[in-house]
């Protein structure tokens, strides 16, 4: 069994942006007078920042191939948007059909985009920044300038429903469903890491020290089942949480346990070699920016569903939180480098930062500066950090 | 005239290698002095000790440049003593124009802004002196190797070079060309630039040279002098390959069967310029358990012929067959490459072989991942058993399979990269110079792992520009040069004298 101390020292810089969040949580429930952390703010901040979460877990398969961003998802999810405000709100059409026309049409922009960024190799930079003002003028062409409200009640449930607490028979004062969630995802969580070491065991490769996976399994059980209490005390469970798990979970093992999870990180490691171990990496970057768009379409529903309408403003920026998440979460600007989770963590980051400022009063000029300095010294960390590691 | 150059025991230490070891090296002012030398002999290195590259203090020695002990820190200090080193890879801005290149870093100006005027007005004085025809104006990429070749001896001259170093300036140039720069060599001698010239070509070397000095393996054999001693190329091979070999190679009984693998009358086009033909109508076979060399003098083709032949990763209209196990198959990528058991080991390993920032486990797997996967899900334990298993098979000295391979030595990074290729079970494994800047001791490890996949009835198809290793592990030998095969030759009937005379007597023909 590994020491502890090696233990902790090796996974210190994995947890390093995972500590600074929670350390900045901490901050701000004491600035704020305990404000941040009311069931009602934590909710709202997961609601608030589910667009970025969604654009975030694309834009890190983006810049795992090689440093590339996608700076087309702010105008996508506008002109998503705008697709499917006129398709339910002028034609009122079902919200099935709809949806599905609207997540085709994000996954033929992606089929336009992959093409000339893959096939063609003209730099991403260029192709999604053309994309940017093309999506930004469709979606004004299609509104014509205007904005579309409201959308039928089914949509805004989207981002604004919560999972019925259906196991309440009791009627308790809070959402039991919502811990009955709770309790079963830390026991699945417990199950899985067992089985790992035991499977490891088997094997006989080396596991992590006990101690450790004891601290671990509390750390994660502790925080699965706060969220759950947070969660349960306000509304329960959000759908747009659901949503978010389950991608955030896929996306996490498809890059982690797959092979074109692997390919991809491959190819931004070094895609000559890539290349000549048998990986065509041109496909490799074309469904990166193909799934990039669909999930652009995703959260551009989610967003049109929040603020309940189709907007020719709508999503401007996103591609910039989407990217400082993905670098505040530590992915390397070269490619090769990073996970889901960083990113996500890193997208929480800055929402914490907008959320708890915003209770705090500080104006929005200071805010963005804040968040730029974030951004500037958490990648300063890392990379002075791995410099240090190389000597 | 007196000696220009001297260079005095001169010794220069690589980690694990010798490169040069107190060579002692003199040049009369005006004479023409080539130095020649099979690769690895350590022309270059001294060249780079000359002008600077590796600066003073690096290695032992002393250089003395027209009288004066010299300790150069870099390549502007040589210069501005009047030293110029033109290297084999052109050292040219693309975009920019013949002018520009010309003076770049030494810009013609006016209290900072380029005076643009005098910029072109010396570019065609300058142009006119190389026996350039075309205007300053003319992009470097817009015009061909030859006449880039001349724009870098002009810009030498714009530094008012003393003492120019042509480090293989006709390699890749056609006759015409070469013959063209010969004679501008002569032209400036008798403007009384001393030059250093480094060849492969004896036929150039005998005609243009006044002095001619033999490196072999970091030291001085000896200097010929033209005029006071007999000169023949058969003298200067000898002592360019002329050494001992003693137990360098791991002992081998091959045991060859039927002919495995085939390519007939291959032929490749270059990627990029569209009528340059770089492989020309190659034909090789390889049988079970034999190891084939392909030997040939640096650019004669061989990374891009099996790069080709690796489901086309290199060049462009592609024409020939390739047969293996008696049936022809097409291989059109390097997916079907790999899938029809052939592997290619790189020899650039740390810019197309590995993923440096990834670990070995990572790397080792890379291009077999379906063998240790279900449907597209990754079986990280068996991953781990795999990485482990090569780790102490080809004994990879790392702390783990978890370490990075950036940081292993070169040795150790190549026993990664053969792991890769191995666990990949191909029949036909390309090895492009799998021992390249590695140290005599990890060499052996290598090669006897060779021998055992030669031994387990692979074909091995060998790469490399080092004679000895060629001589000492392969049972046939095809001599590659300028694209063509121009010999095959038996165990029995290779020596080093003999590949240099296959290469030779096939430059004569083309000059």
């Amino acid at each position: 069994m590994e020491k502890i101390g090696t233990t902790i020292k090796n996974n210190m810089r994995q947890y390093a942006m995972l500590i600074a969040l929670v350390v900045i949580m901490i901050f701000f429930q004491i600035a704020t007078n305990g404000v941040l952390l009311y069931p009602m703010n934590v909710t709202n901040l997961v609601l608030q920042n589910s667009y970025v979460l969604i654009l975030a877990i694309g834009m890190t398969l983006c810049i795992l191939t090689g440093g590339n961003i996608d700076l087309s998802v702010g105008s996508v999810c506008a002109f998503v948007g705008a697709i499917s405000g006129t398709l339910m709100i002028n034609m009122k059409m079902p919200m099935l059909p709809a949806l599905l026309i609207t997540l085709g049409i994000g996954f033929i922009i992606g089929l336009w985009q992959g093409f000339w960024i893959a096939y063609i190799r003209i730099p991403a930079f260029i192709v999604t920044l053309a994309g940017m003002l093309i999506f930004r003028g469709l979606t004004n062409t299609i509104l014509q300038g205007l904005t579309l409200a409201p959308y039928p009640k089914e949509y805004q449930m989207i981002s604004g429903g919560f999972i019925p607490d259906f196991l309440n028979f009791f009627g308790a004062g809070f959402n039991v469903t919502t811990i009955v969630v709770g309790v079963v995802l830390s026991l699945l969580y417990v199950f899985m890491a067992l089985k790992k070491r035991k499977e490891r065991a088997g094997y006989g490769f080396e596991n992590t020290h006990f101690l450790f996976f004891i601290i671990q399994c509390v750390v994660v059980v502790g925080g699965i089942m706060l969220l759950a209490y947070w969660l349960a005390a306000y509304k329960g469970i959000p759908i747009i949480f659901v949503i978010i798990g389950t991608l955030v979970f896929g996306y996490t093992v498809f890059t982690q346990k797959t092979v074109p999870g692997r390919y991809i990180y491959a190819m931004g490691g070094n895609e000559k070699a890539a290349q000549l171990s048998g990986i065509n990496t041109n496909k490799v970057l074309f469904f990166t920016y193909v799934n990039m768009s669909v999930l652009a379409a995703i959260a551009g529903i989610s967003f049109s569903s929040r603020i309940n309408s189709a907007s020719p403003v709508a999503g401007q920026n996103f591609e910039l939180d989407a990217i400082a998440a993905c670098f505040i979460g530590g992915a390397s600007a070269y490619g090769g480098v990073g996970t889901v989770i960083g990113a996500i963590i890193g997208a929480l980051v800055m929402g914490v930062l907008n959320n708890g400022m915003s209770i705090m009063g500080v104006g929005i000029d200071m805010q963005m500066t804040i968040k730029g300095l974030v951004l500037l010294v958490a990648v300063a960390f890392d990379v002075i950090s791995k410099r240090k590691s190389r000597t | 005239m007196g000696t220009i150059l001297e260079m005095r025991n001169i010794t220069k230490v690589f980690p694990g290698v010798k490169a040069l070891d107190n060579v002692n090296f003199k040049v009369e002012a005006g004479e023409i002095h080539a130095l020649v030398g099979e690769n690895g002999a350590g022309k270059s290195t001294l060249m780079n000790v000359l002008s600077g590259i590796y600066p003073h203090g690096t290695y032992s020695g002393e250089i003395i440049f027209e009288g004066k002990v010299c300790a150069f820190r870099d390549i502007k200090d040589s210069e501005r003593m009047g030293i110029a080193i033109i290297h084999q890879e052109l050292a040219l801005e693309p975009y920019l124009s013949i002018g520009e290149n010309l003076f770049l870093g030494n810009e013609r100006h006016k209290r900072g802004f380029i005076d643009w005027n005098r910029t072109h007005m010396e570019a065609r004085e300058l142009l006119k002196r190389v026996k350039l025809n075309e205007s300053s104006h003319t992009l470097i990429k817009d015009i061909g190797v030859g006449k880039q070749q001349l724009v870098e001896i002009a810009k030498a001259l714009a530094k008012k070079v003393k003492l120019l170093i042509l480090d293989e300036p006709t390699a890749a140039l056609n006759e015409e060309d070469s013959n063209n720069l010969l004679e501008l060599i002569l032209q400036l001698k008798s403007d009384g630039i001393t030059c250093i010239l480094i060849s492969h070509k004896l036929n150039e070397v005998m005609r243009v040279a006044d002095s001619i000095t033999i490196l072999r393996d970091g030291a001085t054999i000896e200097t010929l002098k033209v005029g006071t001693d007999v000169i023949d190329e058969d003298r200067i091979i000898k002592g360019m390959v002329g050494r001992t070999m003693v137990n360098r190679f791991p002992k081998r009984e091959p045991k060859v069967g039927e002919v495995a693998f085939e390519v007939r009358n291959w032929t490749v086009y270059h990627p990029v310029i569209p009528d340059r033909k770089v492989i020309k109508d190659v034909s090789i076979k390889v049988r079970k358990g034999e190891i084939v060399g392909i030997s040939g003098l640096m650019g004669a083709g061989r990374t891009e012929f099996a790069m080709s032949v690796f489901g086309k990763a290199y060049g462009s209209r592609i024409s020939g067959q390739i047969i293996k196990d008696g049936k022809p198959v097409e291989l059109n990528s390097v997916r079907q490459a790999i899938e029809h058991g052939i592997a290619y080991l790189t020899e650039d390993r740390k810019n197309a072989g590995l993923i440096l920032i990834d670990d070995i486990r990572h790397n080792i797997t890379l291009p077999s991942l379906k063998k240790i996967s279900r449907r597209m899900f990754i079986d990280e334990n068996k991953e781990i058993m795999v990485a482990e298993e090569y780790r102490s098979k080809l004994a990879i000295k790392s702390s783990s399979i978890l370490q990075k391979t950036g940081n292993l030595s070169g040795g150790n990074q190549q026993k990664v990269v053969l792991s890769k290729w191995i666990f990949a079970r191909p029949d036909v494994l390309i090895l492009d110079e799998p021992t390249r800047g590695i140290d005599v001791g990890a060499k052996y490890e290598i090669y006897t792992i060779i021998n055992q996949l030669a031994d387990e009835g692979k074909s091995i198809i060998f790469i490399s520009s080092e004679l000895p290793e060629i001589l000492g592990m392969c049972d046939r030998i095809y001599v590659m040069n300028e694209g063509r095969i121009v010999g095959e030759l038996s165990r029995e009937e290779a020596s080093s004298e003999s590949i240099m005379k296959c290469i030779m007597q096939s430059n004569r023909e083309v000059v």
